[in-house]
């Protein structure tokens, strides 16, 4: 195994010394090939060998033999995954260069692949969100009389599906797809209330702290300080044991405690950034000149500051969301987030994971909780490709 | 000639890389220099000077690239010679000064130990033998301590020595050409004069070429035995010194000259028992605990203009924000119209705030990025003067025309859309929106080039003709002071050292430390500094001036 | 030097308070709770006297502030009190045996976590630290773009996303490694490394990612520094300008990155070890708050806050030592 292991890395070096040097015959001595560092060569190497088997692994799971095909057949599914998703971004994007105003123009003509795969994903998860029960063949609740637990996607008789269910049912026999489609509308909307109302409280109080300064700011930031110093997840949960015994007495349901719990523990770290970002533009000479003329705090906080605050405003609420998304996930997979029978894409999986072990039988076993623990990572991956796309636009504006 | 010259770039183009396109920033220009000679490079902001500087050592920052022409430096093409050969080359044989030293210096190494990496890593010398060179060249840069300021850490030492460090540095391996990029931009004048005397010696000294980049004339006159200047990344002319400075032949060339000579007529002395506009009187003033202005006392009377001249830490803008009430002095007062002023803004009413005004040093910063003009200018008018609707609308726009805008081109434009020079001027409009009777301007012309600097420089005179407005006008730079000041304030460590008429303050005998701000500008003539060295003494300039008073 | 003690003095101090006052709020937290623990624990259908007798054991009985100071006294001895739960079990079954105060129930947990984030660290952290080095190295190339989407995609996913395809890759579809991470006291280092290993690999995944956009980040704007630029125009060899110029600067950005990212660790341990059923003091902390435990909740999550608390303020003072403006004053 070792020895395997040595041999390679000798034959890549070999490999990598080789493309040096045929580069440097090949181009007439370019500076390219020229002042290549050998790390630099290895690596192109390496990247060459990983996609070669890549190749070869996607070939694999299109063997005839299932054995050989089931071992591959999850890579199969993401490369297609991936080629697919690449693909509709790029064709967004070509939609967004041709059509809209000049401005919007402009901008799909700067944007990266990335970017306008996260637009696309996040505008076609608030069109499921908003109008899931359009969408979803059967309501969320709803238990199917006479249907047993089917979890092989597809639909297939022949391979065990059932045409009525696309992607089976669960072990009490709801539709799986309504309820990641209302999943959708529960998580992804629960989550977004959740950031709006830390934006609320972090955005005033951070403003706040950073315009009058003085003891209020003190205050809040030293409160801030100790409620910071507590690991999120952990803070959430003690409070969540506390709420959990305080709702049946109260008659509050559960799910809104989580959304304030969370609420106020994120709005501590839009605190922060309100405040830094305010600060930055309070010791601006306009808002001093401002000051000087007399006006009030109303017309400094809303003509003054906030204009200029929008745009790491924005990109924070992109990040915070993502955050707040997946700690509430956390939270239904460890059972005490969003309550059944609300569907909730973190409660799928814990209900669902198990499945993952009859993959070594028939892959397609394993669908259903990777497709809900899929759902939640790509609309963060996709929230967090138009925030890092943000980022670097406006921190490009400044140099 | 026959004899090969030292550095000889031709054509050469760069291009910056900005919103996803390649722009050119030089387009195509020649530059060579012999052995031994000093060209001095100037130009306005923008004009691709520090870019081109580089370029002679073949190197690019991030996001540049040459584009086109040739860089040969002593037969070696250096766009063509390997890393390895460029790597022989820096350093060794090509020197850089940067302009803030603070920054270019590693923060976690002696200064003596980066002094001999260069000796060293070239092989040029050993450590031993690098060291004893370092302090003899500290010692011939008249830095004081030579023996032991090597082994300081880069914090440890001021701004103007870290410069001379730095040019210590470049002359570890005895470069054939050195390149200063505006080494001295950064500094108080009575602390560049030891720099450039410094430079100037040792360069001479070792007969190194030099290529000597900076924005200010008078600098470069001292400095260069040839001059080329620069424009929007074209070459305008290039001439001997003593020629350019004497008859230059291009249109911008020649108004870059003329700048320097733009004076106010005097006017008659002020009457006695006339009351001042604004009046501070006795102020002491403390940065928490720390006092930051002591006992300053000085009158503004209408229709004139006090400059407050001083170098950066003396407590000029500390003053103005005595006045503006942004800090409530520890003790004295502010006087408006013979009436005291409440120590706080906060505590004033809307007429006192409206009377004294405010102008920036960066238009940058003062003009909020997401309004338009029209909303920036219009907000005084409503806030102070009530007016609406279609009054306050042609209130704006008789004000953007006596800030020499066209009204109908600018009210719905934004600051980013502005130059430098025009950003100035709407911070002037919203200063005259309230119609006040008195404003600060605090650096106003500092960030900005000379030609545009004369033209805010002749507005705000033509203003104060019109309106009768009283100026304090804050700045390090004695030419301003020449063209607008009516009366001098001279400030140093919190405390007013001497003031006067203008005519009085520019003729001895003055305070010695008067004195010695006003020697340390540097003037258009090219014997300037060689005289002034005759007169002070070598010994005798600069912090040691300073600190012998 | 003295300047910088003083400095790390107050920091240590200032880190003292805020563990005091995180205390504070952990206890108030949990006294927030409605009615009786001892009835609620019992049921309704327990008899006065065994509530009273509960009450008493617990010190239940005591008013809040004796009660705090009671427990904090308890948690700096290491001594947490008794589990709620076990204490039922134990009066229930008449017997007193068996691990019933929480120190002795959280004791071996709290080691098994501590192996699993150090094998998390060995392999995250010196793989983040060279990939992000690289990638700020090659800014914008190919490699970089590439690190870029894997490392915003595995940040973005949720623990038990990775979790599951982990398990699904290297447990399920080829057994290289088991999926459940049973582990017992008398294992050999190598059987709990492979135990361990899927787990592990996850929170790697997960902290690697983090870790190494944070460290390209702080190369990126180091090598942009002014003394840098320098270092190259002094015709150093790229190795020297690295190792001379850009490493002692780095120290501190990257020292900081390393013990932010341990203490996002203490965060996804919870998850990572509910999936893999690992044996550690996430996975009581969870299934104590499922059954309100409350001495156990309140002990894993004074644990957690503490460790927290320390390695911010490990890298706060790393960072502190690190800089030489304070290190040479003037």
């Amino acid at each position: 195994m070792i020895f395997g292991i040595v041999i390679a890395l000798v034959g890549m070096a070999a490999l990598a010394w080789g493309f040096r040097f045929a580069g440097q015959a090949i181009t007439g001595n370019t500076p390219r090939f020229r002042d290549m560092p050998f790390g630099v060569a290895y690596g192109y190497v390496l990247g060459v060998l990983l996609l070669a088997w890549l190749v070869w692994a996607y070939i694999q799971g299109r063997s005839a033999d299932p054995l050989i095909a089931n071992k591959f057949f999850f890579l199969r599914i993401a490369v297609e995954g991936f080629l697919i998703f690449a693909v509709a971004a790029w064709l967004f994007r070509l939609l967004g260069r041709s059509v809209g105003t000049a401005w919007s123009r402009k901008m799909f003509r700067s944007m990266p692949l990335t970017a306008s795969f996260g637009i696309l994903t996040i505008l076609i998860y608030a069109t499921f969100a908003i109008f899931a029960g359009l969408i979803a063949p059967y309501g969320q609740e709803q238990i199917l009389p006479g249907v047993a637990a089917n979890i092989v996607p597809g639909g297939d008789p022949a391979l065990g599906g059932d045409p009525a269910f696309l992607f089976g049912t669960d072990q009490i026999g709801r539709d799986i797809l309504s309820r990641l489609i209302y999943g959708a509308q529960n998580t992804v909307g629960i989550a977004f209330a959740t950031t709006v109302l830390a934006f609320l409280l972090g955005g005033t109080f951070g403003f706040l702290a950073a315009t009058l300064g003085g003891w209020l700011d003190q205050v809040l930031s030293r409160m801030v300080d100790v409620l910071m110093a507590i690991p999120s997840l952990i803070f959430a949960l003690l409070l969540m044991t506390i709420a959990s015994v305080w709702a049946p007495q109260l008659g509050i349901p559960l799910t809104v405690f989580m959304v304030v719990i969370i609420a106020v523990i994120d709005s501590t770290r839009v605190y922060r950034l309100a405040r830094a970002v305010g600060q930055n533009i309070v010791v601006m000479d306009y808002i001093e000149a401002a000051k000087l003329r007399g006006e009030g705090l109303g017309y400094l906080v809303f003509k003054e500051i906030l204009p200029n605050a929008t745009a790491p405003l924005l990109a924070e609420f992109g990040l915070r969301f993502c955050f707040v998304f997946l700690t509430i996930a956390a939270l239904s997979f460890l059972g005490v987030g969003i309550q059944p029978p609300l569907a909730d894409w973190g409660t799928m999986v814990r209900d669902l994971g198990g499945f993952v072990n009859y993959a070594q039988f028939a892959p397609l076993a394993a669908t259903a909780p990777l497709l809900a623990a899929g759902a939640i990572a790509l609309l963060t991956v996709a929230v967090n490709f138009v925030v890092d796309w943000m980022l670097h636009r406006s921190s490009g504006l400044k140099e | 000639m026959s004899e090969e010259p030292l550095l000889k770039m031709r054509g050469v183009k760069l291009e910056g890389r900005s919103d996803e396109t390649w722009n050119p920033i030089i387009n195509g220009i020649d530059l060579t220099l012999m052995r031994g000679e000093v060209l001095g490079l100037i130009g306005e902001s923008g004009a691709g000077k520090s870019t081109m500087g580089l370029a002679a050592m073949g190197y690019t920052r991030d996001g540049v690239r040459i584009s086109d022409g040739s860089v040969e430096f002593d037969g070696i093409d250096l766009l063509k010679a390997s890393a390895a050969v460029k790597r022989g080359l820096l350093g060794k044989r090509i020197a850089y000064v940067a302009q803030s030293a603070a920054a270019s210096f590693n923060p976690a190494h002696k200064l003596m130990d980066q002094h001999v990496e260069g000796p060293v890593q070239h092989g040029v010398n050993g450590r031993g033998a690098s060291e004893e060179d370092g302090i003899e060249l500290y010692r011939k840069l008249r830095l004081p301590n030579p023996d032991q300021i090597g082994f300081r850490y880069p914090h440890q030492v001021s701004g103007g020595q870290l410069q001379r460090c730095m040019t210590a540095m470049a002359m570890s391996c005895r470069p054939d050409l050195i390149i200063f990029d505006e080494p001295t931009t950064a500094l108080d004048v009575t602390t560049q004069i030891e720099v450039l005397a410094s430079i100037r010696d040792i360069v001479e000294q070792f007969n190194t070429a030099a290529i000597y980049i900076t924005h200010d004339l008078a600098v470069v006159a001292q400095m260069a035995d040839r001059i080329k200047v620069l424009l929007k990344g074209d070459e305008v002319e290039t001439a001997d010194t003593a020629t350019m400075l004497s008859a230059p032949t291009q249109e911008y060339t020649k108004s870059l000259w003329a700048v320097r000579s733009f004076e106010r007529p005097l006017k008659p002395a002020v009457q006695t028992g006339s009351v001042p506009v604004v009046s501070v009187q006795k102020v002491d003033a403390a940065y928490g605990k720390v006092p930051v202005l002591h006992d300053v006392s000085f009158d503004m009377h209408a229709g004139r203009t006090v400059a407050v001249v001083g170098e950066s830490g003396s407590g000029k803008s500390t003053t103005a924000r005595c006045i503006t009430g942004l800090l409530p002095p520890k003790a004295g007062q502010i006087m408006l119209d013979g009436e005291a002023l409440p120590a706080d803004y906060r505590k004033r009413s809307k007429d006192q705030l409206r009377q004294v005004q405010m102008i920036y040093q960066m238009a940058d910063t003062a003009l909020n990025p997401r309004m338009s003009i029209g909303q920036i200018i219009a907000r005084p008018v409503q806030f102070y003067l009530g007016l609406t609707g279609a009054e306050k609308r042609k209130k704006v726009d008789r004000l953007l025309e006596q800030i020499e805008l066209e009204p109908t081109e600018y009210y719905n434009r934004l600051p980013s859309e502005l130059s430098g020079g025009q950003k100035q001027r709407i911070g002037i409009a919203r200063a005259l929106a309230a119609e006040p009777k008195f404003i600060i301007c605090d650096e106003v012309t500092s960030a900005l080039d000379q030609l545009v600097a004369e033209g805010i420089l002749r507005l705000l005179a033509r203003l104060q003709d019109e309106l009768s407005l009283s100026y304090m006008f804050i700045t390090h730079d004695l030419a301003t002071v020449k063209a607008i000041a009516d009366e001098v304030v001279v400030m140093k460590d919190g405390r007013v050292v001497e003031q006067g008429p203008k005519a009085e303050m520019f003729t001895p005998p003055h305070h010695a430390y008067t004195d010695l701000l006003l020697s340390s500008v540097p003037e258009m003539d090219p014997d300037w500094l060689t005289n002034l060295l005759a007169e002070r003494g070598v010994d005798n300039i600069g912090d040691a001036a300073v600190d012998k008073m | 030097m003295g300047n910088v003690l003083t400095i790390i003095f107050q920091r240590l101090a200032l880190g003292l308070l805020t563990l005091l006052i995180v205390s504070v709020v952990i206890f108030v937290a949990v006294n927030l709770l409605p009615g009786d623990f001892a009835q609620s624990i019992l049921g309704q259908a327990a008899t006065p006297e065994a509530v009273a007798s509960i009450r008493r054991d617990l010190g239940l009985d005591q008013p809040m502030v004796t009660r705090y100071f009671d427990w904090l006294g308890g948690a700096l001895r290491g001594d947490f009190g008794s589990s709620f739960a076990r204490a039922n079990f134990a009066s229930f079954s008449g017997t007193n045996s068996g691990a019933t105060t929480v120190a002795e129930q959280i004791a071996p947990l709290f080691a098994n976590t501590m192996f699993l984030a150090m094998v998390t660290a060995a392999i995250a952290v010196p793989f983040a630290i060279i990939l992000g080095i690289l990638a700020a190295l090659y800014r914008n190339s190919v490699f970089d773009r590439a690190t870029n989407i894997f490392t915003l995609s595995s940040i973005s996913s949720p623990e038990f996303f990775l979790a599951y395809i982990l398990i699904l890759f290297f447990a399920v579809l080829n057994p290289i490694f088991p999926s459940l991470s049973t582990i017992f006291d008398d294992m050999s280092f190598s059987e709990r490394l492979e135990k361990s290993m899927l787990p592990a690999l996850t929170l790697t995944l997960v902290v690697t990612a983090h870790m190494m956009r944070m460290t390209r980040a702080a190369i990126i704007n180091l090598l942009a520094s002014s003394y840098i630029e320098m270092a190259r125009l002094k015709g150093l060899s790229p190795m020297r300008v690295i190792v001379i110029h850009a490493l002692p600067n780095a120290l501190a950005p990257i020292i900081n990155v390393i013990a932010l990212n341990l203490a996002y660790l203490i965060t996804g341990v919870v998850v990572v070890e509910v999936v893999f059923v690992y044996p550690g003091i996430g996975q009581l902390f969870v299934d104590s708050v499922k059954i309100r435990d409350i001495p156990v909740v309140q002990a894993c999550c004074l644990i957690f806050a503490t460790a927290f608390i320390l390695l911010n303020l490990t890298a706060d003072i790393m960072s502190i030592l690190s800089n030489p403006r304070l290190r040479h004053p003037k």
